[in-house]
């Protein structure tokens, strides 16, 4: 038989607490905002702002996270967006390429990139800090060589849809109403639902433990309301943002990659603990490769949106985009060490600094201020998290 | 002043209730120098750690008694104070610093905070010439050999003005010029009245240079011998470290020994960083189905550098032999090949290499079979949990559910863990390194126990211990290892531990 002593349940809690916590954070914001904006907030076109505005930053820290987890940092990404975007704005610019292929190209590229900072951080043995470094100044210069100082507009619709256009309302509109929004949103409700529903079969017929039924319902009941709720506006305003599209692709593609294969958990071994990893035949530099040759292939999609978005490359694009990836990473509970982190987590930090942006602008609080705020969040989200290890009796 | 410059008097320490020091009693002279010896792990890290403040005043029991005064030390800092000074066997210098900077540090001729330079350079100097150093103390620390880095501690430990000095394994990577210079310092250090502490793995320098030496087992202070005596001999020593008696600590077992699984031809390795260092010489061994093997050697041996070379040459430079499994040559170069051949190694130090401690025990027992329980690439999570549940259940790993942190169990249930990892390889060979370090009695039987199934099963084990009476317990046959050779092989039931010591201590004559 087997006992629970408080030494081993304590953090378990702990850790529970975190998860939820910087979801529960998130909410308050948002609450805090929509009052203190008497409603303005969420407003349908707000929160499609907020979805479009905020892609870039949601992409790059779902590259971040993997790279953090693995015990790395990327300080290259905000020049890797601004390099990535003249090349595709010069591609469908000057040369012609249809959108498809001048994607194609930009992911390409970012993963060449990556291929190249990974050679370095992998093979050589050169810490990420430095070799990041390195590129963050090596393609901020090729970007300018690329641009040579000017500007690239003048980009085609198909192409500048990916940051700022929407699905086509193809099922028409109802009261207003954008009808395939909701129906994305009822669609995605009724996966999640069945989804939930044979996960739990499944452990019901291998007899693995699982959360009470309250527990699964509550939690999905949430779901449903803040996905419906969350179609419901953007079906009021123009529809449903293409990039949303591509974010839970995204999303749910990498936290099945993190949570169930086995280089999502060769990423977290090596975190946790380079030498066991190694000992336990882990191929430890293939996998600190490839998690910067992904880094790259997101960076070239971020490029893509922000170019996207912009209507145009500009040599100074993407600056910051770095910091603003690794705060969203941290906020969402991942470790500096490395070995912890989570996609939904990072994503729900990037959200927590993006309606903070927002609601800060909505207010007209000064540029200067809000970023003295946003770098008190980040310090303060840590320190909580800090905070809470020591509290659950951290070795 | 007269009578023992220190008494260190029933001194007890213990660490979540392992006991590491029992009732150790030690009174040292003025003016000498004191041997301590022991087996691995008889405690006499710890209790000099309780003498130096390591361990400060009140997570001991016992009293200790300096120039006749009780000392209650807090830190380091309280018994440096006092004239004692402690050099560890790894030394503590900082390599990019200069001697002068090292002799001082912490402790610099400093007025309101900056440096006087030409005084830290001139006693630096003298400090030198005292230990018979010639080397200009700007030198860069990095560019010294590791004998005179330990010439240049204990010019710092003369610059605290030292009454009683302690020397951990000091000669233990120095090479034989070295020691002797060494051992001449200290002494001469006797001569100008220096008291020394010196713990010593090797009984020839004990033999000669100590004037009284106390020897410790289990925690417990077991004879002080006086040198000068006529019946001061190395077998006495050995007599005295390792008597105990083979007690009913071991599960029986019934050895069903088949055909050889592995073999090693004459394996070599150069230490990684200090290339021209042989670190395994020529090292042949079998080991059969069925059948556990003990490796028996003192720390620094070269038995871990040994299995680490052959696992998939985690170890070393330069490593040349050959290895055969079933007869036929087998390469192991990397850690995956090894595992992939069968090979199996659980590592010395189970928090460093062998776990990763934030992760549950779930995603460590599944950590290095992986791909079993993959199918292109995605991991079958339920039946991860299964594996992980049945080897919870198999090793009566203590934990309330295998979502549990490998970081919350004790080290009994973490050595259970890794094993289990190991096990769940599916292996022919397993290579234990000090499988029971650092664990209490109860968990070391369950894995006495585990080992004799692994065996039962057809197995072939290999166990490296610095546990002598462990392994006369458990193993069927015994290689000993001594400065990276195998200095013997012998059956477990035909030795005994003085045997074993014997050949353990056997240098390059």
């Amino acid at each position: 038989m087997t006992t629970t002593t408080p030494a081993t349940r304590k953090p378990r809690l702990a850790i529970n607490f975190r998860q939820y916590g910087i979801l529960a954070a998130l909410v308050v914001i948002i609450v805090l905002f929509e009052v203190l904006t008497k409603g303005r907030l969420l407003l349908p076109g707000n929160v499609n702002n907020l979805i479009q505005q905020n892609a870039y930053v949601l992409i790059l820290a779902i590259g971040m996270v993997v790279v953090i987890i693995a015990g790395h940092i990327d300080l290259s990404v905000g020049s890797v967006v601004a390099m990535v975007g003249a090349v595709s704005a010069i591609a469908t610019n000057q040369w012609g390429f249809p959108w498809w292929a001048a994607v194609l190209l930009a992911l390409v590229v970012g993963a060449v990139v990556g291929a190249w900072q990974g050679f370095w951080i992998a093979f050589v043995g050169i810490p990420a800090f430095i070799v990041t470094l390195a590129g963050m100044l090596i393609f901020r210069g090729l970007t300018l060589v690329l641009l040579t100082g000017g500007t690239i507009s003048g980009l085609p619709d198909s192409f500048t849809a990916i940051g700022a256009g929407w699905l086509p309302g193809v099922l028409g509109e109802l009261g207003g109403r954008d009808v395939l929004t909701l129906a994305l949103g009822a669609i995605t409700c009724i996966a999640l639902v069945a989804q939930q529903l044979r996960t739990r079969a499944t452990l019901r017929r291998l007899e693995l433990p699982m959360e009470s039924i309250v527990q699964m319902a509550v939690k999905s009941g949430i779901a449903v309301i803040a996905i419906m709720w969350l179609a419901w506006l953007l079906s009021g305003y123009r529809g449903t943002p293409i990039i949303l599209i591509i974010l839970a692709v995204l999303i749910l593609g990498y936290t099945f990659m993190l949570n169930q294969t086995v280089f999502g958990r060769h990423v977290y071994a090596i975190g946790g603990n380079l030498f066991a990893a190694m000992m336990s035949g882990v191929k430890t530099r293939w996998v600190n490769f490839y998690v910067f040759v992904n880094m790259g292939v997101l960076a070239g999609l971020a490029g893509v949106d922000s170019t996207a978005r912009a209507g145009g490359a500009v040599a100074s694009a993407g600056q910051n985009y770095e910091l603003d990836a690794i705060a969203a990473v941290f906020i969402g509970g991942a470790a500096v060490q490395g070995g912890v982190g989570t996609v939904v987590g990072a994503i729900v930090g990037g959200l927590v600094m993006g309606v903070l942006n927002m609601g800060l602008s909505i207010l007209s609080v000064d540029a200067a201020w809000q970023m003295a705020i946003k770098g008190l969040v980040l310090l303060l989200a840590v320190a909580f998290d800090i905070f809470n290890k020591r509290r659950s009796g951290g070795r | 002043m007269n009578g023992p410059i220190l008494r260190m008097i029933d001194i007890g320490k213990d660490f979540s209730g392992v006991k590491a020091l029992d009732s150790v009693t030690l009174e040292v002279e003025r003016g000498k120098v004191h041997g301590i010896c022991g087996e691995n792990g008889a405690g006499k890290s710890t209790l000099m750690k309780v003498l130096s403040g390591v361990y400060p005043h009140g997570s001991y029991t016992g009293t200790i008694e300096f120039e006749g005064e009780e000392a209650q030390f807090r830190s380091i800092n309280d018994s440096e104070a006092v004239g004692i000074v402690i050099i560890h066997q790894e030394l503590a210098l900082s390599p990019y610093l200069s001697i002068a900077e090292n002799i001082f540090l912490g402790n610099e001729n400093a007025t309101r905070g900056v440096i006087d330079w030409n005084k830290t350079n001139l006693e630096a100097a003298s400090l030198l010439a005292r230990v018979g150093l010639d080397e200009n103390p700007a030198t860069k620390v990095l560019e010294l050999g590791v004998g005179k880095q330990q010439l240049v501690e204990i010019a710092k430990a003369l610059s605290k003005r030292v009454k009683l000095l302690i020397l951990d394994e000091p000669t233990a990577a120095l090479n034989d010029e070295d020691s002797d210079h060494l051992l001449d310092l200290i002494e001469h250090l006797r001569g100008q009245g220096i008291t020394s502490i010196i713990i010593s793995h090797k009984l020839k320098e004990i033999r000669r240079i100590a004037d009284t030496v106390t020897v410790i087992r289990d925690g417990k202070t077991i004879e002080t011998i006086d040198m000068h005596g006529p019946d001061a001999t190395q077998a006495r020593i050995i007599r005295s470290m390792v008597g105990r008696d083979l007690n009913s600590m071991f599960p029986p077992r019934d050895p069903k020994i088949g055909a050889e699984i592995l073999r090693v031809e004459h394996w070599n390795a150069y230490h990684p960083v200090d290339t021209s260092r042989k670190v395994v010489d020529n090292a042949s061994f079998t080991v059969h189905a069925g059948e556990v093997v003990g490796f028996a050697g003192l720390m620094g041996a070269g038995r871990t550098e040994l299995a680490m070379s052959i696992f998939g040459r985690s170890y070393g430079t330069n490593i040349t032999g050959r290895v055969f499994k079933n007869g036929t040559e087998i390469s192991v170069r990397t850690v995956d090949e090894a595992i992939r051949n069968g090979i199996a190694y659980a590592t010395e130090d189970r928090k460093k290499y062998g776990l990763n401690l934030i992760g549950d025990i779930t995603v460590n027992v599944s950590a290095a079979a992986l791909a079993t329980l993959a199918r292109f690439g995605v991991i079958d999570r339920h039946r991860e949990y299964k594996v992980a549940d049945d080897y919870r259940r198999r090793m009566n790993i203590k934990a309330p559910s295998v979502s549990s942190i490998t970081g919350q169990l004790s080290g009994g249930n973490q050595q259970k863990v890794v094993l289990s990892k190991w096990v769940f390889t599916g292996p022919d060979v397993l290579f234990l390194d000090e499988p029971t370090r650092g664990i209490d009695v109860g968990a070391k039987y369950e894995i006495y126990g585990i080992i004799n199934e692994l065996a039962a099963a057809g197995k072939a084990v290999v166990v490296i211990s610095s546990e002598l009476p462990e392994l006369l317990g458990i193993s069927d046959r015994i290689y000993a290892i001594s400065e990276g050779r195998i200095t013997g092989e012998v059956a477990a039931k035909d030795a005994t531990q003085e045997s074993l010591m014997h050949l353990m201590t056997a240098g390059k004559d």
